[in-house]
């Protein structure tokens, strides 16, 4: 008890301490106002709030609202030009930056941190390691049965995420490598309802951000790739292949509070949210 | 009172007249500038990429190498969950109607109908969530599957949302049967049974097809609960055991990424369009119905 009130009382003050210096830090530049619009990738979506929650504490005038509903879907609204930021956990493509100039919108990119991509398998299945081609391979429908990988002679329920979804895009570009995903493949709404699917179903195989690994707990189990574990660490050395960069779109180059949120996110702090919600920071 | 109405100038009546016509005429007004916007939005596709391409057999709008638009998949998980769900919850409805209206004590009657409606109220995406939890690990277990999201949990679902729909529309088409028409059966010497059967039934048919019809408008327009527990795979196919897609959820799912004008958008509101079709058919037939029935009545 006398420990926790010392410690209560030394955390008050710290944060009290913070609250002061940070008002001084406000006081030099102007205060920051007004309401910021973030729309995009469900895998980015914890991460923002976090980063929004985080910044909105410190300027309370100012309002965030992050929502998500897939990589396309913000950089469709930022291109319908409904949005100020656009989440996505791929590149954006040619195509679209095709449309976005034809409603004069200039879409400019700002790296904010990196995932990696594990795969993920019922933790009653033996395969604890696959290359890429044999991922490639089940998801495009060569592979069909478990024994083909080392596993039970069994079908594969191939889970893969809905096709607004950066991951799905991202997965399809880097691991199918452009072709096709089988018309088997469930196509899920989230990454949470396909560790659902894979916890439940003993011969599922499915995809996640890195982030929701760790709050999945022993449900799933990470496979191998290439032999590497997916991990802060291999992901950050690029030794895991299964990797990305997370994006942040705006119109034009940022200024006023999109400037403001963008600066905070690459700071020291921003970038520590990133590794408290299991993502991997920038440096 | 009466003096006061008569006292009320001509002017009110009309403008009340219009008032009212007005009102009546929203909804048709609002139904048609529906469908104009719903062509407006489609009608590009039918140049470019052809309309040809809504009959292959795949739908892969995302593709790097070639983009499919083929709705089939996607028509017939609809017409399988429909067909499911209608097949299970027409007769249990139906049964329900004529227990509630005929056999039922005043007592047990006032016990369900609250129960009913309360199942009528609830949030389809709660209805999902039940779907993934609780019935679709059930179905798994029931038919050895590696998977308890398919189209047969959805179907299951449904099925429970059209019923209160089919039930109290029902109810109240078996209640209006005119008392005159039991007492002559029963006159005659047929049993309750008999008579529920032969004669109520068949004379309340016209309200109890408006029912079913309704239910399956229900059904086939239902989004969210098939979005969460059919499995969403674009696969072709007739097995109610198997994950599908349907036309609904698809919308639901994709429209959020498709960029406004882009062929993937134009499809996704020429399944709207289909969809639309559909339910317009099915009224159709419901409106047959009820005048047929309702001449011969």
């Amino acid at each position: 008890m006398r420990i926790n009130k010392t410690l209560r009382v030394t955390l008050t003050g710290l944060l009290f301490a913070g609250l002061v210096f940070s008002f001084a830090g406000c006081g030099k530049n102007k205060e920051m106002e007004g309401i910021l619009q973030v729309r995009g990738s469900d895998t980015m979506l914890q991460l923002s709030t976090s980063w929004a929650e985080a910044y909105m504490k410190i300027n309370p005038k100012v309002q965030i609202a992050v929502t998500g509903g897939g990589s396309g879907t913000g950089i469709a609204a930022m291109i319908n030009g409904t949005i100020d930021i656009a989440n996505a956990s791929r590149k954006i493509k040619d195509k679209e930056i095709e449309e976005a100039k034809g409603k004069g919108i200039e879409p400019v990119e700002h790296v904010v941190a990196r995932d990696g991509i594990s795969v993920v398998v019922n933790p009653s299945n033996p395969v604890r390691e696959l290359t890429q081609a044999q991922i490639k391979d089940m998801y495009t429908g060569k592979i069909t049965n478990w024994k083909d990988v080392g596993g039970p002679n069994h079908d594969i329920t191939l889970c893969a995420r809905d096709n607004s979804s950066g991951t799905y895009a991202f997965f399809q570009e880097h691991v199918l490598e452009e072709e096709d995903y089988s018309p088997k493949a469930l196509n899920l709404q989230s990454n949470s309802a396909i560790v659902e699917e894979v916890a439940q179903n003993e011969y599922a195989i499915g995809y996640i951000g890195l982030g929701y690994l760790v709050d999945a707990g022993d449900k799933v189990a990470a496979v191998k790739v290439e032999g590497v574990m997916p991990s802060n660490e291999t992901v950050a050395s690029g030794e895991y292949k299964i990797s990305r960069v997370l994006n942040m779109y705006t119109n034009g180059e940022p200024e006023g509070l999109v400037k403001a949120f963008l600066d905070f996110i690459m700071s020291e702090e921003g970038q520590k949210i990133v590794s408290d919600e299991g993502f991997v920071p920038l440096r | 009172m009466k003096s006061l109405r008569l006292a009320r100038p001509q002017w009110q009546d009309k403008a009340l007249r219009i008032l009212f016509t007005g009102a009546a005429s929203t909804s048709i007004l609002i139904v048609i500038l529906i469908f104009l916007f719903l062509f407006k939005e489609a009608l590009p596709f039918t140049f470019d990429p052809g309309i040809d391409k809504l009959f292959q057999g795949r739908w892969n709008p995302t593709s790097f190498k070639q983009e499919m638009f083929g709705i089939w998949p996607l028509l017939t998980s609809s017409l399988l969950v429909t067909f499911i769900a209608t097949v299970i919850s027409v007769p249990v409805g139906v049964v329900s109607a004529v227990y509630i209206s005929e056999v039922a004590k005043p007592a047990e009657r006032e016990f369900f109908k609250p129960f009913i409606e309360l199942l009528a109220g609830i949030p389809s995406v709660v209805i999902g969530f039940f779907g993934i939890m609780v019935l679709g690990p059930l179905i798994k277990k029931i038919f050895y599957l590696d998977s308890g999201l398919n189209a047969l949990t959805g179907a299951l679902l449904l099925a429970l949302m059209a019923a209160p729909t089919i039930i109290s529309i029902s109810e109240d088409a078996i209640r209006s049967v005119p008392r005159s028409y039991k007492e002559a059966s029963l006159a005659t010497g047929a049993t309750k049974l008999q008579t529920i059967w032969r004669v109520t039934v068949p004379s309340s048919l016209s309200g109890i097809i408006a029912a079913v019809m309704l239910g399956m408008g229900r059904v086939i327009g239902e989004t969210m609960t098939v979005l969460m527990v059919t499995g969403n795979s674009l696969q072709l196919t007739l097995n109610p055991l198997n994950p599908v897609r349907t036309m609904t959820a698809t919308i639901a799912a994709e429209m959020g990424e498709a960029v406004q004008g882009d062929s993937h958008y134009q499809a996704l509101f020429l399944i709207g369009i289909v969809l639309l079709l559909i339910t317009f058919g099915l009224n159709m037939i419901a409106q047959r119905a009820l005048k047929k029935f309702g001449a011969r009545q």
